[in-house]
């Protein structure tokens, strides 16, 4: 493997009281897409954004392109390209003007009319900033984001706020940087996300790393636990449902339950049995292979959406 | 520099698409032009020679002075909606942000100043331009001075509201202190000297030294000095107290920090006080409209309405 071309070692920083990061510590490697998943307050952001040089940290170690974040002067920016959480820009800016502005920062830089044409902006070039809509302004941000070849790209949840369409959009993107061998660092609470677009994953919670891997690695850690999901003719307590045998923990979102056993056919059996007792019944039945939100709970006794 | 100069360009555009710039850079100081230079030929309807300069110099004034108001307000609005965060992330210092907030707003102010000056010329009839390159030198040195009075206001102030409420106070002062309303001489006694230690008295009674005793630069020598190192100071602090995070709240220290802004013209308002002439100078000056009335000239009828 190559060698790693963000390093981070035992990362604090705390903001008054708070203790946002309780020694994080991972490495990311040239050519990866490298996935910091966790709950929002998890210490991502506050992560990403001591990579970035956006804040200084209290304690640790921190290097990116061999460069430490906060080194005076232009040298760090150079190399870094990043999508912030939230990226704003002047209302009356065009799209054609926000791109080519960006790209005269740098001295290693990209034709911002080809970087339109691949985010497909082309047409939105003399578009007002204002005008656009949130899947646009976040493939512009992309856009500006890449206009000096970084070796290194920092997604802050990239896709955080996008309906489901436009997320999907943003994949495409990702997945097409990922081919090309970009390294590039991603923050997200999407699991979905994490696991389509990550080389590896680094579970975040409560300012440190429980875990990290690929997310194959990771899921398989969670071999002792998988997931029911279905629905019901009528609601049922998720309390009720976390006293059948074998569940190790139950929560409904949007009328589907979501059973995490350990033990199926003892659970289901239990579970039949109860909505019988009940007069309910199954709506429908799924059970699923563990996914990183498994690989959460199990770890955190949470689920990533607390 | 290069990237002041880019940002420079990108900032004029944004100035010109945006309305209520035009409105109060272009629009707003006409206005002014045309209410003072037009009660000016009606008060001394004589024909004073000097009252057409004596008041261009207030709506010079008026004008170079409005710079501060504009980029404080701007600059936070940036800060507030995380415009700024996005250009921290890329090789683009403080020193160029604010470098590009002067330089545009210079490009984009001196075309009304030459305006207003034409306009005095040929429509107001003003007899000639005054010393010119004396109000030049002032009228440039005016702009970056509240430019760069404006990005300090932008450094220590957290919101647009609270940006608004100091920006409001000081305008109010600047407006109806320093002599660009109402001509110092006229003023009470305890305000002239109250006057003294603002910015905007230096640069009103600059102009009317220029345009309408025609004075050399030199004899401005202090006037000019005064804009100059405050322009340089205010630069130089709002670089050092420059913040690119909504969250980064200003502390006290720093808000003292900015204080050292007006360490120029509190020691040439003493200066003033204890030797100088400014007050003397802007009376004969403002005498100088009555005096200047032809003799020869018959006086109008009086109105009967």
């Amino acid at each position: 493997m190559s060698a790693p071309i963000i390093e981070v070692l035992n990362l604090t920083k705390h903001y008054g009281p708070v203790q946002a990061l309780r020694g994080v510590s991972f490495e990311v490697h040239e050519g990866e897409v490298f996935g910091l998943l966790g709950p929002n307050g998890a210490g991502k952001t506050s992560t990403v954004e001591i990579l970035e040089g956006l804040r200084p940290a209290d304690g640790g170690i921190v290097s990116v392109c061999g460069l430490d974040p906060q080194t005076p002067g232009d040298a760090f920016k150079q190399e870094i390209g990043a999508v912030l959480q939230a990226t704003a820009l002047p209302d009356k800016l065009r799209v054609g003007e926000a791109v080519s502005m960006f790209a005269s920062f740098y001295k290693r830089r990209r034709d911002p009319a080809s970087l339109l044409k691949r985010f497909g902006l082309e047409e939105k070039r003399n578009t007002f900033y204002s005008h656009l809509s949130g899947g646009q302004k976040q493939r512009l941000a992309l856009a500006m984001s890449l206009v000096n070849e970084p070796s290194v790209l920092f997604l802050d949840e990239p896709t955080a706020g996008l309906d489901p369409q436009v997320r999907r959009e943003i994949y495409t993107i990702i997945e097409e940087l990922k081919k090309e061998k970009k390294t590039i660092l991603l923050t997200t609470h999407y699991i979905e996300e994490a696991e389509k677009l990550c080389d590896r994953v680094a579970i975040v919670d409560q300012g440190r790393v429980i875990a990290q891997g690929t997310p194959r690695e990771l899921k398989h850690r969670s071999a002792g636990t998988t997931r029911i999901e279905m629905r019901l003719a009528r609601p049922e307590s998720d309390a009720a449902l976390k006293q059948l045998e074998g569940v190790a923990d139950c929560h409904a979102s949007d009328g589907v339950y979501i059973v995490h056993s350990t033990r199926v056919p003892q659970t289901i059996v239990s579970l039949v049995k109860y909505l019988e007792a009940q007069g309910n019944e199954l709506s429908s039945l799924d059970i699923a292979a563990p996914s990183l939100e498994d690989v959460f709970l199990e770890l955190t006794g949470r689920s990533l959406r607390d | 520099m290069r990237n002041a100069w880019t940002l420079t360009k990108v900032r004029m555009r944004l100035a010109l698409r945006n309305r209520a710039f035009i409105f109060f850079s272009l629009i707003f100081p006409l206005i002014f032009l045309f209410l003072f230079l037009g009660a000016a030929v009606r008060l001394f309807a004589r024909g004073s020679v000097t009252a057409v300069p004596y008041m261009l110099a207030s709506v010079l004034a008026l004008t170079v002075m409005g710079s501060f108001w504009g980029l404080s307000v701007q600059l936070v609005t940036f800060r507030e909606q995380g415009i700024l965060r996005r250009f921290r992330v890329a090789p683009v210092g403080p020193g160029a942000m604010l470098a590009s907030s002067i330089f545009s707003n210079y490009i984009l102010t001196l075309p009304t100043v030459i305006i207003e000056f034409v306009l005095a010329r040929r429509v107001f009839h003003m007899s000639d331009w005054g010393n010119l390159g004396g109000v030049f030198l002032l009228v440039s040195l005016g702009i970056i001075t509240f430019a760069a009075l404006g990005l300090i206001i932008a450094s220590v102030t957290n919101s647009t509201q609270e940006t608004q409420v100091i920006n409001q106070i000081l305008w109010s002062a600047f407006l109806f202190l320093s002599g660009a309303t109402v001509p110092l001489p006229v003023l009470p006694i305890w305000i002239q000297r109250f006057a003294l230690f603002l910015p905007a008295t230096y640069l009103v009674t600059g102009l009317e030294r220029v345009l309408v005793a025609h004075v050399g630069i030199t004899q401005i020598g202090a006037e000019i000095t005064a804009l100059a190192v405050s322009a340089a100071l205010a630069f130089f602090l709002s670089q050092q107290l420059f913040r690119w995070e909504p969250e980064a709240k200003v502390g006290s220290r720093a808000k003292a920090l900015a204080l050292a802004t007006i360490v120029p013209f509190v020691l040439l308002g003493l200066w003033e006080t204890t030797r100088g002439d400014l007050r003397s100078t802007a009376r004969t000056d403002f005498l100088s409209i009555e005096r200047s009335v032809p003799a020869e000239r018959p006086a109008p009828a009086p109105s009967t309405h």
